[in-house]
Formats: C-alpha cells, structure tokens, sequence
C-alpha cells in the first residue's frame, strides 16, 4: 500500500521474520514524507521569526553601547547640557533629575500599590468595591502613559497646585506614579496569591490577627516576588517619557528644588534627538547609553536578587 | 453546646466568656483589634485610591474636551482639517494614523512573536539557548520607547529609505506608496511599533503555551501527530484564549504609544492615503502640540484624547472578554 511504498527497510530488519510479522513498517525518520517536509519548514520558519525578533534588540543594544558608549566622558557627568547649536556640555543635571523624579514616584507608587495588593490579595470579597478596584486597576495600567501625563498636567500643573508652582519634579513623579501604580498592585496581588493558603491557616491556627498575619507571614513570604516586579516598574519608569513632557518638563540648570521644573535622561533624550545639531545629538546618545545601562544595571540586579533570595 | 461564634467588635470591652465545654474564650486586647481594623481600613483606602483615579482621569479628560464636544460634535471624527489659525479642527488625519499604524504593526509583529514564542516552548533548541532567547525578547520589553525612537531616527530610517524609494518606484500606482519617501513616515513608525509590540505578544504567547496541559500533546503524539501537527491543531486552538488576549493588550498598547512614533512619523496633520507620506497619530498630536496649545485648540487635543481613552478602553475590554469567553471552551 502507500505507507509500504514510503517505507526504506534496512536489510537487516527486513529479514528478521518477528518484526516482519507485525511491523511492516519500522520506526525510521525519512525527510522525505509529507509531514516531515511540512515539520522542517515550519521549524526552520520558526527559528527564522525567533531571530528577526531578537534582532531589533541586537541592533538597538549594539548602536547604543558601541556609538554611546564611545562618548563617555568625565565632563559628561559633571556638565549641564549645552544650549542648541553649542557643542560640548554634559549631562549631569538630567541624571540627578531622572533620579529624583523617579524617586519621588517610587516613594509614592510602591506604597500605594503594595496596600491596594495586599487589599485585592488579602480582604477582598465578591463584592462592589472589589470589582471596582479590580477594573480600576485593569483599566488604569491600558490607560496611555501620555494620557497620564495630560491628567496630571491639567490637575498640577495649569491649577498650580502645588504651592503655585506651575511644572515641577513632584508633577512628574505623581504622572509617573500614576503608571507604576497598577504595575506594582497587580505584582503584589500575584505575589500574595501565589501562597498557599496553608500558610494564612498556620498562622490564624495559632492565634495571629489577620494583621499579624499579612505583616508577619505572608508579606515576608512574597518578599522576592514584590521586591522584583517594584523594581522592574521602577526600571520602566525611569525610561518614561511621555508623561514627564508636560509635567517636569525640561530644564538646562542644576535642579533647583522639588517644585521647579527638572532635567531628565529621557526627555533630553527625546528634545535632543529631534534637533537637526550634531553636538545636541550626540548627547542625546550618550544619555540613551545612561539608561540601557541604568535599566540594563536594574534588570541584573533583579534576577541577582531572585536568585539569592530563593537560595 | 454550641459556643456563639464571638462578634469582634472594635469598641466592645475585651471579657473573658467561659463556655460549657471549659475552655476560655478570649477577646484580643483592644490596641491589637485597634490595629487590626486600622490596617484594614489603610489598604481598602490604598486600593480605592486605583479607582478613584481612572474617574478622575475620565472626567478631567472629559471636563476638558467638552467645549471641543459641543462646538464640534461627531464631525471632529471625519473631518481631517487641522487648522489652529481659523479655530477648525477635525481630528481624521489622527485617528486614521492611529488605527493604521497599529494595525499593521500588529499584522506584521504578531506572526513573529507566536512564532517565536512556540520557538521558545518546543524542544528544537537546548533550554540553555531557548532561555537566552526568551530574555532578550524580555529585555527588548525593557528598553524605553524613546531610546527606539532614537534608534529609529539615526540608523532604521536611513537604512530604510533606499528600500522604500525603491517600493514606492515600482509599485506607486498603488495609493499605499504613492509618495515620495521624505524621511520620517507612516511606514518607519510602523516597523517601529512592531518591535515595540513583539515582546508583549511574544511572552505573553508563551506564557500561555506553556499552561497547554501535556496531556494535550501525549494525545496528539499517540495518535500519530507530528510535532508540528500537534502544534498547529492542538496546542495552538488551545492556547488561543492568551494569545487573542495578548495580542488585543498589544493592540491598547500600540494605540497609546507616544515617544517613538511621535519621533519617526513626521507630525503632518495633511491627511495622505499612502504609507510613505509623513502621518500622525492622536497621541503623536499630543506630544507634539499639547504644550503650546492654548484656548480651544486645547480642547480639541482633549477631545482627541478622550477618543484614544476610548478606543483603548474598548480594545482592553474586548482583551479580558476573548479570554473569559474562549478560555471556557478549552478548560
């Protein structure tokens, strides 16, 4: 029949009168059959989709590091930037800013979005709120990043709420807050649940209040799990920029306190790369190198720690 | 008898209640339910803060673009002039270069990242290779749009354009490539967001790929499948429900990305069919004009958000509704 015309019987095998009684066909690989052509040009097409994908990031990562790379100098992180049209002139002032806002928006997100975790994670129940808090936090983590910084634009800065300041490092940390909110909510409530629960009745069996239970148990427990999603988030955050344009904004000085405008790695990144100088740039290259390396730096860290922690 | 199950009171003194069967039972200390409840009431006011921030975003949103509404309307959404000067805005251009530009993102980023993703999951390579893959498609997750913005302006663009003169040379009778390429433009924004879209759909792919049970595949090896057999009728159908998921989320996400395409696309507000002409997208027009916007134009560019808010709004909701809905048919 057809699958006896497909066969190629060794000679040897072809004589052994036991296998022959049963197996007309033996186990043997043959390239040629149908579905063996049709597995070899889908796996050959697969590798080829797994390459171009890992391309863009070979490309990216290899054009920073080489051409940014070659850029460091000392002057570059100890200058302010220099104005357009001007060569020279560092980047200093925006690495001390990206720290701040990003500090002031971990300072606000992480301990909001660990609280509404442990919420979610711990004391919800099938009820209203839950299912509000629940979609909020869907909703707010597809809610575009430019978007967040257009809300808190029209909230902080144009109102000028704080203390009558209009763009301020503190208006970039709350927009970017507001973007790592859900990030670390959503890993918090992950983390939580991904507990047995074995261990909340352990510690209710022996007599812990719910409070000492979260704070004692299973707050520790989840501890790697937290600690590296925050983390991450604040390596994204570090790399907005669309919601620091309206909000912190851009400055070529030193910062000069919490409630003025600020310099940042990736908006001088975006208002530099876009001027047709070389000098401007060039430094813009040189502060994308600062933060794959910030980010890169981060990234390590994370896994580092993950494996440390779990021993 | 049956003890009554204690009320835990906040206010309630701490007493002691012998029940019948001699034990004790006892209150906790007030200053331990004081902290307790306090604790309580800290994360349900934490976790309401989410909420309360999506309303506020909706509404300042709304707030804003509301005198944009009322003096436009629906025609804001196919009228395509743009013009500050005279106070007539029609936002088409946008929304057109929004939804396109995903659009084919996702046409050309989503074979890609299934593919790598089952790549990653199958057994053709060692794990140790499979694994660097997989995280440096995380890592190109990591890296911030606007340093691919970068990218794209300095090296993918240049690279690109002998490529697309050559496309629009010989195939520009078609509207698509009737332009000359100038630089920045649709085309090279839509490359871009595809490697910013490949990431998200490829692990999300396969984390998916991964929950597929394995009895799945022993059956389809037992009957007599290839591997690539079982893949394509087995593994995938069931693993449908994550990758239609993943690949709605990237849809939202392309939507509201804002730093590299507002960098490679060019920023025209002149409404042009073809792919190599410089575009624009809401949240390009944002980035781009929301600074010094001033009066109604700031409503107008408010009201353009409200449409993205709503269009990723839509697009995440359609995500969550595929998985609930084909994730029932497969578990």
């Amino acid at each position: 029949m057809d699958i006896k015309a497909n066969c190629h019987l060794p000679h040897a095998l072809a004589n052994d009168d036991h296998r022959k009684e049963f197996d007309s066909c033996p186990l043997e690989y043959n390239p040629l059959l149908k579905h063996n052509r049709e597995g070899i040009f889908y796996t050959v097409l697969a590798g080829l989709f797994a390459t171009l994908a890992i391309l863009p990031l070979l490309l990216v990562l290899g054009y920073v590091m080489f051409r940014g790379g070659a850029l460091m100098s000392v002057e570059l992180f100890t200058q302010l930037p220099s104005p357009p049209g001007l060569s020279g002139g560092g980047i200093a002032n925006a690495i001390l800013g990206t720290f701040i806002v990003t500090g002031i928006a971990s300072l606000i997100a992480i301990p909001v979005g660990i609280g509404g975790g442990i919420y979610i994670a711990e004391y919800s129940r099938v009820d209203l709120f839950s299912v509000f808090v629940h979609y909020g936090t869907n909703v707010l983590a597809g809610v575009p990043s430019i978007i967040c910084g257009i809300f808190i634009y029209l909230l902080v800065v144009t109102t000028r709420l704080l203390f009558g300041e209009s763009f301020s490092a503190v208006a970039g940390g709350l927009a970017l807050a507001v973007i790592m909110i859900p990030t670390v909510i959503k890993t918090t409530d992950e983390a939580l649940k991904l507990l047995e629960d074995d261990l909340r009745w352990a510690a209710m069996a022996v007599g812990a209040s719910k409070f000492v239970t979260i704070t004692r148990v299973t707050l520790p427990a989840a501890f790697t799990p937290i600690a590296t999603g925050s983390m991450l988030g604040i390596a994204r955050a570090a790399g907005e920029t669309a919601p620091l344009i309206f909000t912190a904004m851009f400055s070529f000085y030193w910062p000069e306190g919490l409630f003025k405008p600020i310099a940042t790695l990736s908006v001088l990144v975006f208002n530099y790369s876009i001027m047709p100088y070389e000098a401007q740039n060039q430094l813009a290259l040189a502060a994308s190198f600062v933060i794959v390396m910030l980010i890169l730096c981060i990234n390590l860290l994370v896994h580092r720690l993950g494996f440390y922690l779990r021993g | 008898m049956r003890s009554r199950r204690p009320q835990i009171s906040l206010w309630r003194k701490p007493k002691a209640q012998e029940t019948a069967s001699g034990f004790t039972q006892r209150r906790r200390p007030w200053k331990d339910r004081l902290l307790d409840h306090g604790f309580r009431w800290l994360t349900i006011v934490l976790a309401s803060i989410v909420g309360i921030l999506v309303i506020a975003i909706l509404l300042v949103v709304f707030a804003g673009s509301l005198p944009a509404i009322v003096a436009y309307g629906l025609d804001f959404l196919i009228r395509s002039d743009w013009d500050p000067s005279n106070e007539s805005y029609g936002a088409f251009t946008a929304i057109y270069g929004t939804l396109v530009s995903s659009l084919l993102a996702l046409l050309v980023a989503v074979p890609l990242g299934v593919g790598s993703a089952v790549f990653i999951t199958e057994d053709i390579l060692p794990y140790s290779i499979r694994r660097i893959i997989g995280i440096m498609v995380e890592l190109l997750a990591a890296i911030p749009s606007v340093i691919l913005g970068l990218w794209a302006i300095f090296v993918m663009e240049p690279a690109l354009r002998p490529v697309l003169t050559s496309v629009h040379q010989r195939l520009g009778w078609i509207p698509l490539f009737s332009t000359q390429p100038i630089g920045p433009g649709m085309a090279p924004a839509v490359i871009i967001l595809a490697v910013m879209l490949l990431p998200i759909i490829t692990s999300i792919s396969r984390d998916t790929l991964d929950q597929v049970p394995i009895e799945l595949r022993f059956a389809a090896y037992g009957v007599g499948s290839s591997r690539w057999q079982s893949i394509i009728k087995i593994i995938i159908p069931a693993a449908i429900s994550g990758i239609a998921g993943g690949v709605l989320l990237a849809l939202g996400r392309a939507m509201g990305e804002t730093m590299a395409v507002t960098m490679i696309i060019g920023n025209s507000t002149n409404f042009s069919p073809s792919l190599l002409s410089p575009g624009n997208t809401i949240s390009s027009m944002l980035a781009n004009q929301f600074g010094e916007a001033t009066g109604p134009q700031v409503s107008a560019l408010m009201y353009a958000a409200l449409i993205l808010m709503i269009l990723t709004l839509l697009v995440n909701f359609l995500a969550e509704w595929v998985v609930r809905r084909l994730k029932l048919r497969y578990h």
